[in-house]
């Protein structure tokens, strides 16, 4: 199958809306309707055509080539199929995404995989802040799916995080996994002060532990779980290394006691 | 009903006849095969007949770790009933009171059907609140707190409605000792393949039953027919020189799995030799007008 491929000629000057450009809003159309499609966020018309170069393929697979991090929501509301973006991104990549794969080969702004509910992100580089969660006024973040940062993540990764796993195979931030309701979330390196603040569910595990644990986590004691084996072997797929981490023994921390301290917060034993 | 000789053993010409039944499987683990065997065995124990025990339960194999879920030594059991509640309500118990009590168990679904069957999703009130939901890969998984740690149970499980239960075979010997013989070299040429189980203990019943009774409200009782000591007193299947009858019964996630393990057992006791083993082989069956599968047994010759 030959991917439609789009490459940025250069720096836009305003911002783009890329949620059009997901596969089941392209199936069907020609190359000449996709080039008139607009992405503009300012009075300043803009279409596919005036931003990319395009060479038309199959839109099940997308190729965004020479990205930049001006490129707003690609992926939002994708169901299925594969975009792949060589370069960074702007905010809100994979955004409500439902299913298929979202591959960034580069960094993402902030509120990427916002909200999330099903599919996968792969970010090869860094995320910004906010991974997963939700936008102002929203009760939840992420409801599925399955999330992959090889760099690090920003602060409050996680948040709100419902159900679905974020696997960050890096470090992360201030507040990783705060507010989370359910889910997991798992960070490879050392997470900045305070993860899981308010969570109420869930599971969060650190391979190299947290700059501060809040006084809220109570301790239960370090343990080989079977439950963190099943989840190695689910993991072993996305990310090998981290897989490793998870089959060690851990040092069980339940919290938050700020509230209703059903979740946990897995460390090095 | 003559029908051929093999090595010695003659074989009816006759047919077991057996019946459509419902069935789930589970896989268990534990930290050592002998606790994952542990569990396995307490939860198939009084689950020989459906007569009396609800269901019928087995271990269908051993699992090496690299076979199972959490990488852990590992059993699959097979579990059969004639209803899909029953089976329900069998599982729910026996799991809940067999696998959730052994030390360091898991319990994961041993088979992939169309319709669930309740597995985590009934025991996970046993955490009493504290029992924690995960679901990874399109798999749902309940933690349940316990006193060594946690036990961790799959929602759900399968059910398969394709299962046969009854299969069987009837072992005639000269002598127990003989008769015994052949019984368990079959039940262990049965024991090597998928997807069955043999119910009785050890696999091998010494009690074969027919329907009904004299008394009133007895559902089963002896086959007099088969049994060596009436012989003369009742019209009997038996010769002079069968002395000891022996049954193993095999229920099947399949038909095909039963009539492959009628072929393995039928095959090892053809090949111990009539010097040795059993000198006739033959099946139980109601006539072939009440079970909609029959396993002719020169057709499951070697």
């Amino acid at each position: 199958m030959k991917p439609l491929v789009l490459t940025l000629r250069q720096t836009p000057e305003q911002r783009l809306d890329m949620s059009p450009l997901v596969p089941h809003r392209l199936a069907g159309k020609t190359a000449a309707e996709i080039a008139e499609i607009e992405l503009q966020t300012t009075r300043v018309r803009v279409t596919v055509g005036d931003i990319f170069r395009l060479r038309m393929g199959e839109p099940r697979q997308i190729r965004i080539e020479n990205a930049c991090e001006r490129l707003d929501w690609i992926g939002q509301d994708m169901m299925d199929g594969e975009i792949l973006v060589e370069g960074n991104v702007g905010i809100q990549a994979g955004r409500t995404m439902r299913g298929g794969r979202l591959t960034i080969a580069g960094d993402a702004g902030p509120w990427a995989a916002s909200a999330m509910i099903g599919g996968t992100l792969e970010i090869t580089g860094n995320a910004g802040d906010r991974l997963g969660g939700p936008l102002a006024g929203e009760m939840t973040g992420m409801r599925g799916g399955i999330v992959i940062v090889r760099g690090h993540a920003g602060e409050r990764a996680g948040d709100r995080l419902r159900r679905g796993t974020i696997l960050v195979e890096g470090g992360a931030g201030r507040y990783a996994g705060c507010r989370m309701v359910a889910g997991t979330l798992v960070a490879r390196r050392k997470v900045g002060p305070l993860p899981g603040y308010l969570m109420r569910r869930g599971t969060i595990v650190l391979g190299e532990g947290s700059a501060a644990l809040s006084p809220t986590f109570v301790d239960s004691g370090s343990h080989d779980l079977v439950a963190l084996r099943i989840m190695a072997s689910f993991f072993e797929t996305y990310s090998p290394r981290l897989a490793s981490v998870i089959r060690q023994p851990r040092r069980r921390f339940a919290g938050d006691m700020a509230v209703t301290g059903k979740g946990e917060i897995f460390t090095p034993a | 009903m003559r029908g051929l000789t093999a090595n010695g053993v003659r074989v009816d010409d006759t047919f077991a006849e057996a019946f459509p039944m419902r069935a789930t499987a589970l896989v268990i683990t534990a930290e050592s095969a002998q606790w994952a065997r542990q569990a396995a065995v307490t939860m198939t124990g009084f689950a020989t007949s459906i007569i009396g025990c609800g269901c019928e339960a087995g271990i269908d194999r051993e699992l090496d770790p690299k076979e199972t879920p959490d990488r852990r030594p590992g059993v699959r059991v097979l579990l059969f009933a004639v209803s899909t509640g029953e089976l329900q309500k069998q599982l729910q118990g026996r799991v809940g009171q067999c696998v959730l009590t052994s030390p360091g168990s898991a319990c994961y679904a041993g088979l992939e059907g169309a319709e669930p069957l309740k597995l985590g999703d009934a025991l996970r009130y046993f955490g009493d609140g504290w029992q924690i939901s995960k679901r990874f890969g399109g798999k749902h998984y309940w933690r349940i707190p316990v006193i060594d740690g946690e036990f961790l149970c799959e929602a759900t499980t399968g059910l398969t409605e394709q299962a046969v239960g009854g299969g069987n075979l009837l072992i005639m010997g000269r002598n127990a000792r003989t008769t015994l013989a052949a019984a368990e070299a079959a039940v262990k040429a049965i024991a090597r393949v998928p997807d069955v189980i043999t119910p009785f203990p050890g696999g091998i019943a010494r009690a074969g039953s027919k329907i009904g009774s004299k008394y009133k409200g007895l559902r089963a009782s002896t086959n007099d027919a088969y049994c060596p000591t009436l012989t003369g007193a009742v019209k009997s299947a038996l010769e002079p020189d069968v002395a000891c009858v022996l049954e193993i019964v095999i229920d099947g996630l399949a038909a095909d799995a039963v009539a492959a393990a009628m072929r393995a057992g039928l095959g090892a006791i053809v090949k111990l030799g009539a010097k040795r083993g059993a000198v006739r082989v033959g099946a139980g069956n109601y006539g072939g007008k009440l079970g909609p599968h029959h396993f002719h047994l020169k057709e499951l010759l070697p």
